[in-house]
């Protein structure tokens, strides 16, 4: 017995419901951006500077306690947030808190760490600390910078790439897959205010990695099929592609996905944003190399006349492209 | 047909060898280390029982290269330091006054008397009393210049002299500026790394990130707070002719004086002359010592022309005093006995063991050439890093099985096969992590898992292919052979397009970020090298000795 997610000879009309796949995605996307606008991200220290401190305690904790004796020590903003995660112990408390960068210094003193781990124990004698970590104002600025930096660099490079090895038709549909991802991401984590750090940005980074990887697997076979039938419309030839690559895909994502849900249940609660991003990624990565990129391409059309360019024309550069 | 070059399986099998033998180590974390860390020893000449037994740990022929461990796995702090180089530039110009004033002052007769002003650090500014003189001053300030010494800034001078009305502005040149950063940073890097190798770390890392910062990442340390305690002071010496003592801490010091806190007599203040008679940066040596009463004291020696000033000065001084000044507070202020020619001394002043030989280590590193501003600082509790190895283990552990057993479902024969690549693939990530001597961090942990799902990728894609060409041509081995060739471009291209955004991950991000590039990017390559060549070769041995009609994929 064989497991297979899907059957044979698949015969789905990628674009019967294109309409409502892709109206759903514009509107989606148009709900992100509002999100993003209204709501805004909840921005982790990497980039608007201040302070976290990691208590873990054998006692209970209680979040307006910390929060009260935080408070008087008059920093400004002090956000506490308890964590709570299977793989800790029975009698293990753990909670985050955070501080606004302080004015007219870059990372925190010492005084003021030490004043804060004080007032802490004071209120809790078990407590202890597990980590402390603190941006200041002007590496957080230049960290949002190379963040938005990184992100486009790594979408430019990968389009140029596929415009090389394709068409460009097929470059603007990627790089609509990709806005997509990228898009939904943002407003999912604006909606739900998960913390938006450095780490985010390299989840961001690898869902456009994945995002790709899945499109261009379709677009390869989107390539030989053009070739291999030249009468096929357009439409018959993508959908044709998205079928015979269809079980690819679903065995792919799902071993991924397999191996995901193992550490966003087991991995720890440091690095459960990360994973959670990535995971997230992937489902829409799937769905938009699917249902996006190749709506794309069919709206652009493709040329297909190949074979005319390859008549001999007598001319010794007729080879050459451009 | 379905052939493999006999050199190339040799070759295949060469580097999966090598793959496991690399990873080999990090399965004995712990007794590789301590094996490691006497062979340290030996090699530093230092020798005894202990680190003998401890070099047996780990046969030597095998490799003892490890993974290393990032802050987040290992805890330790790090810290992201902004040199002032600008702090320099006032130094230079302060200690360019003297000859200013004295070029100045032989033309006298065309410019009159000379005075400094007040002006912000990094600028000299010098009135002359005779206002149509101007020209002669410019010239003779601009003689001083000197040609900058660095590739990019060959053929400027390395001041700028203007002139406002009678007042000269004298002020360091970009080029020159540029050239005085850079020496600084390097110099400030050399001191940072000589404080924390004499605080005695594993492997601590110093950096140099863009132009004028460092980062300084240092597993084990206790806290961030720590580690600026070893970096931070700024520990300048000097040897101070004292002019007077008082306990009013508003008096004036007058001219060329300075007025410094003492140390361990409360409420004293000395009113020390400007011009000290000999810097920190003469010393050669400082050791913790004991003074003759048994207290602990550190004792120092000054290179040639320090000893030579300073022998100088105590015997023009007999009985006067003189201070000992760190960081403006004054350590002592004891009586010149008797001139002191042999350029060592003790310094003495209310130490405990601790604090000697913490100023010991610091006057042998030097002073910092500028001010740091520690822009990022953080603190990873070893526990917390505990409980992420503990975490990422168990995640990777538990993913591995669930990705096999879906393959096994769902490939029968042929994803044991793919499975079999996947460990060795795992093995090989983890051989090139400790080779490379890459730092494994908790998203390096998530990155390895990811790879694990993506890895099976290219086999799934050549076996996906293979099912469809069973369907097309005739004979498994023709099917087996198309699928490889066939699933070749896609294969390329889908790990090309995500090496990409690994490499730019790699260079734009830091620390963890990094250290999950780096396990994604060595991920791929392993990923299809063993999907590429290693599964083939297992499906070419298995179809020659059975040699199948059908295939069961």
């Amino acid at each position: 017995m064989r497991l297979r997610l899907i059957p044979d000879n698949t015969n789905i009309n990628f674009f019967g419901y294109a309409k409502v796949t892709f109206g759903g995605s514009i509107l989606l996307l148009i709900a992100s951006a509002v999100l993003f606008v209204v709501m805004g991200l909840n921005f982790g220290i990497d980039f608007r500077g201040g302070t976290t401190i990691r208590t873990d305690s054998t006692t209970e904790v209680d979040v307006g306690v910390y929060r009260a004796a935080v408070e008087e020590l008059g920093l400004g903003d002090v956000v506490v947030t308890q964590v709570f995660d299977p793989t800790f112990d029975a009698d293990q408390h753990v909670a985050m808190i955070r501080i606004q960068a302080q004015d007219g210094q870059e990372s925190i003193g010492e005084e003021t760490v030490a004043q804060i781990e004080a007032a802490l124990l004071a209120v809790d004698p078990a407590v202890t600390f597990a980590s402390v970590e603190s941006v200041g104002p002007k590496v957080s600025g230049e960290l949002i910078q190379t963040a938005v930096y990184a992100v486009l660099g790594a979408v430019a490079a990968i389009v140029l790439y596929i415009w090389v090895r394709f068409e460009w038709q097929f470059a603007l549909g990627a790089v609509v897959a990709l806005a997509h991802d990228v898009g939904l991401t943002i407003g999912l984590w604006a909606l739900f205010q998960i913390k938006f750090d450095l780490a985010t940005i390299a989840a961001l980074l690898t869902i456009v990695g994945y995002s790709i990887n899945d499109t261009v697997v379709v677009f390869d076979r989107a390539r030989e099929n053009l070739v291999k039938f030249k009468q096929m419309p357009l439409v018959d030839v993508l959908n044709l592609s998205a079928n015979e690559t269809l079980s690819r895909t679903m065995m792919t994502s799902g071993t991924t996905l397999i191996a995901l849900l193992a550490l966003l249940v087991l991995g720890g609660d440091v690095i459960r944003g990360f994973v959670f991003a990535i995971t997230w990624g992937i489902l829409v990565g799937t769905y938009s190399s699917i249902y996006i990129a190749k709506n794309i391409v069919l709206m652009l059309g493709v040329k297909r006349d190949w074979s005319k360019e390859k008549k001999p024309s007598g001319n010794q550069f007729m080879d050459i492209d451009a | 047909m379905l052939h493999i070059a006999r050199y190339k399986q040799v070759l295949i099998l060469l580097a999966c060898l090598a793959g496991v033998l690399f990873t080999l180590p990090n399965f004995f974390y712990s007794r590789v280390e301590r094996h490691n860390d006497a062979i340290t020893a030996q090699e530093a000449g230092r020798t005894d029982a202990e680190i003998e037994a401890d070099a047996a740990l780990w046969p030597s022929f095998l490799p003892s290269a490890l993974v290393n461990l990032g802050l987040d796995l290992r805890g330790g702090a790090h810290l992201l330091a902004e040199v002032k180089v600008a702090d320099v530039y006032a130094t230079t110009m302060d200690a360019m006054w003297p000859e200013v004033r004295d070029v100045l002052a032989a033309e006298r007769d065309a410019i009159g008397f000379v005075t400094r002003e007040e002006a912000e650090p990094g600028l000299l500014k010098v009135r002359i009393s005779k206002a149509d003189g101007v020209e002669r001053a410019l010239e003779v300030v601009r003689g001083l210049a000197q040609p900058v010494v660095t590739l990019t800034g060959a053929g400027q001078s390395n001041i700028v002299v203007s002139a406002e009305g009678p007042v000269l502005t004298v002020q360091l040149s970009d080029a020159e500026k540029q050239a005085s950063d850079d020496r600084t940073v390097k110099q400030a890097l050399e001191i940072i790394r000589r404080r924390i190798d004499a605080a005695g770390t594993r492997e601590p890392a110093i950096q140099r990130v863009g132009d004028s910062r460092i980062l300084i990442q240092v597993p084990g340390a206790k806290s961030a707070q720590e580690l600026k305690g070893w970096i931070g002071t700024t520990a300048q010496l000097g040897f101070h002719g004292v002019v007077g003592r008082t306990t009013n801490a508003s008096t004036e010091p007058g001219a060329g004086n300075f007025l410094a806190a003492s140390v361990n007599e409360e409420g004293v203040y000395y009113v020390l002359e400007r011009t000290s008679v000999v810097t920190g940066e003469e010393l050669v040596d400082a050791q913790p010592s004991f003074d003759q009463n048994g207290q602990p004291a550190v004792s120092f020696r000054f290179n040639p022309a320090g000893a030579r000033k300073f022998g100088v000065y105590t015997s023009e001084n007999i009985g006067a005093p003189f201070a000992i000044v760190l960081d403006d507070e004054v350590i002592s202020a004891p009586t010149i006995q008797t001139a002191i020619t042999g350029g060592s001394g003790i310094i003495t002043g209310n130490f405990t063991i601790e604090e000697s030989t913490n100023l010991a280590v610091l006057l042998r590193a030097g002073a910092l050439p500028a001010g740091l501003d520690f822009l990022e600082e953080r603190t990873i509790g070893p526990e917390l890093g505990a409980d992420s190895i503990r975490a990422g283990q168990m995640a990777a552990l538990v993913g591995f099985i669930a990705v096999m057993a879906f393959m096994a479902l769902t490939y029968g024969w042929f994803g044991w096969i793919a499975n079999l690549a996947l460990i060795l693939n795992m093995t090989m990530i983890m051989g090139a992590l400790s080779l490379l001597g890459a730092t494994l961090t908790l998203p390096g942990i998530a990155g390895i898992v990811l790879t694990m799902g993506m890895a099976v990728d290219a086999n799934v894609l050549v076996f996906e292919r293979v099912r469809e060409e069973m369907k097309v041509v005739k004979g498994p081995a023709r099917a087996i052979e198309l699928g490889y060739d066939r699933a070749m471009s896609a294969i390329v291209d889908a790990n090309l397009t995500t090496i990409i955004t690994a490499a730019i991950l790699w260079f734009v991000g830091s620390g963890p970020v990094r250290g999950f590039a780096t396990t994604l990017g060595i991920g791929i390559v392993t990923s299809v090298f063993t999907a590429i060549f290693v599964t083939r070769l297992f499906i070419v041995w298995w179809f020659q000795r059975r040699r199948p009609k059908t295939l069961e994929i």
